[in-house]
């Protein structure tokens, strides 16, 4: 090693040395949770501006919180995007058909069918309520976990399957790891594996939707935790610059793997305040409470397709279960924080507001359970006919080779070819 | 080991049986007590340890201010590094998978790469970036990369590969005490044992290997020297990382008495010992995972053919990942096996 200066600088006064400060989550495993340190303001109480009004008339909404659903599973206040019965059932078995898939998909993994999962329990409203607000035409750049938005938009479930799977009818030819869908005919952008980087090419689709004077807007969706990434603040200042039609979209769930929220940032700001300094429109939502997301994305959404500009959207809500089935959230947080949040599980607030309605019962909840499982059990039945993952029934292998580029080159000719010699001298009796 | 590499006492020394991901921690704690300007900093390394454990332990040994978590930005953990080197620390950031370091590129390359140079030394980037590369765990094409020759192209940064707990520990070591940047890929498919290639049969932990003997304490391994695995005649193979082990097993399997280089650092190379090597035998495979074109490959076998024609008894094999993303379903059809390797070896015995 060279020499090094000694790292003593000079004294100031009586000034006392400096100190980093490294956040700290309030719990870790084995804490008793209090979340009393929580604002959560009551439902009902929060302005809605103008869908067009100036953006800095959002911004007191960046540090509060649209809530809708009351304590008492009423819907109150400017906010209440007083829906329908049917639509609220329809958004009930979305949610609930979104939980029983993601809880099959896990036990699938555990059972060796596929490498790899991951579920959004616990924040099921925040992409089926933004889904049942966008156009069916509006373009979804989605991170991973948003699989409620090919859910909402009747994606097939032994398509999503197949995908897991990574078998013979898999679309994406089994090259992508589990859950990384792609599905253009449902507006759908092919999710990358690599964070953040869906946020600008959303302000990118949005901007092209302006340039060509089309009336779809584009969303884009991403975790706290990678909002921290340089492409979430690129996309910010391109949403700005441009006034692109988009609706940036912040799933808060507290977790980014085993960091908190405070590695994004969250003990100086909230996310949706990240908006004020970009002059552009932000919401802060209960990300549980569905008919209160649902708000937010339409107003949003009309907002964008108005030509009044993008708006950042913080859905604030707790990731329920680990980051993905490689991960288990026991070594770093409290086993508690998931009973003790404050705001709720998502199904169940909206099931009882529905009950309070008079229109659903415990009963027809409990049926509806019985009938999605059936569901998603019959998809996965269909689906195992064409294989999992390490059972053969992949594609071919020349598949491998093709979408390198539009036209195969010399190259990969003469490795595809390698590739065949080497399975038949593996399997001599392989058929394709 | 060689003789010329290690300290005489290092055979005699007390070691432990560990497996890579426990020799690398062990290098860590040994830097983070010898130094007090090593930090360690990165996604998830903090409190939890890591996602692969790699820095278990570490905070709560030596505090948050030297071992913390890391806001979800690659180019922010290696712009702060350098500016952390800058002030005289010696950074050791992790990014979490070589897939995801893409971001910090412009800070590694414009920035760590070139401070020495372009202010003439007053400024350098003693950093080790340490991330898992390589791919047979089923990671699809973000979990699964081997970016190495994206690095080994660059002036100004190192490149170290190790294959074994041994060597991990001391390379880590060296790695952290050099004064210039080092990317120190980590083969994630070996962190357990050391996989040979053939998938459908058990691995065999790391503890059955000799070279799962870590001596305790501080000792390191010089950069730009490269192991000699196995001494033989028929032919060179050189590789590095996980590759090492399937070539060793697939040489055995066929009977070939193979010279086997692993080159541990690929910058700055041993090319003394790959001409020697090549020299003797006049046959040359070389493997790596990487995709082919402008592979590390490439390079080594223009330099063989450079600096080593006359002996040449047979065309240069390259056994290679091929040249399209890694698949997830099929990831044992790209992976380079014994297979490919078997060809290569039969081509160039019959050559």
């Amino acid at each position: 090693m060279t020499e090094r200066p000694t790292h003593a600088g000079p004294l100031r006064g009586n000034l006392p040395p400096l100190s980093l400060h490294v956040p700290e989550p309030r719990f870790r495993p084995g804490d008793i949770v209090d979340y009393s340190h929580l604002p959560i303001p009551a439902a009902g109480q929060q302005m809605r501006p103008d869908e067009g009004c100036a953006a800095a008339d959002t911004h007191p909404l960046c540090n509060d919180l649209i809530r809708v659903l009351d304590a008492d599973h009423r819907a109150v206040g400017p906010w209440d995007p007083r829906l329908d019965a049917e639509t609220l059932r329809q958004m009930l078995r979305t949610m609930a058909l979104t939980r029983a898939f993601d809880d099959r998909m896990y036990r699938g993994q555990r059972q060796g069918k596929t490498s790899f999962y991951m579920k959004c329990t616990g924040e099921e409203a925040t992409s089926v309520g933004s889904a049942f607000a966008l156009a069916r035409d509006d373009m979804v750049f989605p991170s991973y976990r948003q699989q409620g938005i090919l859910i909402a938009r009747g994606y097939p479930l032994v398509d999503m399957i197949n995908q897991i799977y990574s078998n013979r009818a898999d679309r994406l030819k089994g090259r992508q790891l589990p859950i990384m869908y792609s599905a253009r005919d449902f507006n759908f952008f092919t999710i990358s594996g690599n964070l953040a980087t869906q946020m600008p090419q959303a302000v990118g689709w949005a901007m092209a939707s302006a340039i060509k004077g089309d009336s779809r807007i584009a969303s884009g969706w991403i975790g706290e935790g990678s909002s921290a990434e340089g492409d979430f603040h690129a996309a910010m200042t391109f949403a700005a610059v441009y006034n692109a039609p988009v609706v940036l979209n912040v799933v808060n769930n507290q977790w980014a793997i085993s960091s908190f929220s405070g590695f994004a940032g969250s003990e100086r700001a909230t996310f949706a305040a990240r908006a004020v300094g970009h002059g552009i429109a932000g919401l802060r939502v209960d990300g549980n409470d569905v008919l209160a997301v649902y708000a937010a994305a339409q107003w949003a959404a009309n907002r964008a397709r108005a030509n009044a500009g993008p708006t950042l959207i913080e859905h604030f809500t707790y990731r329920a279960e680990g980051h993905s089935t490689s991960d288990d959230p026991a070594a770093y947080r409290s086993a508690q924080e998931r009973e003790e949040w404050p705001l709720g599980d998502p199904i169940m607030r909206l099931k009882r507001h529905l009950v309070a309605l008079g229109e659903w019962s415990v009963e027809a909840h409990e049926a509806m359970d019985r009938e999605l499982v059936d569901e998603v059990k019959a998809a996965t039945k269909e689906a195992e006919k064409n294989g999992t993952l390490g059972h053969g029934l992949h594609h071919p292998f020349h598949t491998m080779f093709e979408d390198v580029f539009e036209e195969l080159p010399w190259n990969l000719r003469e490795q595809s070819e390698q590739a065949m010699r080497e399975r038949r001298i593996k399997w001599p009796d392989w058929k394709e | 080991m060689t003789q010329e590499e290690s300290p005489v006492s290092l055979h005699d020394a007390p070691s432990r049986r560990l497996n890579m991901i426990e020799a690398i921690n062990d290098a860590l704690t040994t830097m983070m007590a010898r130094d007090p300007d090593v930090v360690i900093f990165g996604e998830d390394v903090g409190y939890f340890g890591g996602v692969f454990r790699a820095t278990a332990g570490l905070q709560a040994k030596f505090g948050k201010h030297r071992v913390f978590d890391s806001p979800i930005n690659e180019c922010g953990i290696i712009g702060a590094a350098v500016g952390m080197a800058a002030y005289g620390l010696r950074p050791v950031p992790e990014i979490q998978f070589a897939d995801y370091i893409y971001p910090g590129l412009d800070q590694l390359i414009s920035e760590a790469a070139r401070l020495r140079y372009r202010s003439a030394g007053e400024f350098t980037a003693p950093i080790t970036v340490r991330s898992p590369f390589g791919g047979g765990i089923f990671g699809g094409q973000t979990h699964s990369q081997s970016p190495e020759a994206l690095f080994t192209h660059v002036a100004g940064i190192k490149t170290v590969i190790p294959s074994t707990p041994h060597d991990a520990k001391g390379l880590l070591i060296a790695a952290i005490e050099d004064d210039d940047p080092v990317i120190f890929f980590e083969p994630k498919r070996i962190y357990n044992g050391p996989f040979n290639g053939y998938y459908d049969k058990p691995v065999e932990p790391w503890n059955r290997h000799p070279d799962s003997a870590v001596p305790e304490g501080y000792y390191s391994i010089p950069l730009g020297k490269a192991r000699v695995v196995r001494e033989g005649q028929a032919l060179t193979v050189l590789a590095y990382g996980t590759m090492i082990h399937v070539a060793e097993a697939v040489c055995r399997e066929k009977g070939v008495d193979a010279d086997i280089i692993d080159l541990r650092t690929l910058v700055p190379l041993d090319i003394e010992t790959v001409e020697k090597s090549v020299e003797k035998t006049g046959r040359c495979l070389i493997v790596h995972e990487a995709t082919r074109t402008c592979g590390f490959g490439a390079e080594l076998s223009a330099l063989v053919q450079e600096r080593c024609f006359y002996h040449l008894e047979a065309p240069i094999e390259r056994v290679t990942g091929f040249d399209t993303p890694y698949p997830h379903s099929l990831e044992w059809a790209y992976f380079p096996g014994p297979v490919r390797i078997g060809e290569a070896l039969d081509r160039l015995m019959k050559a």
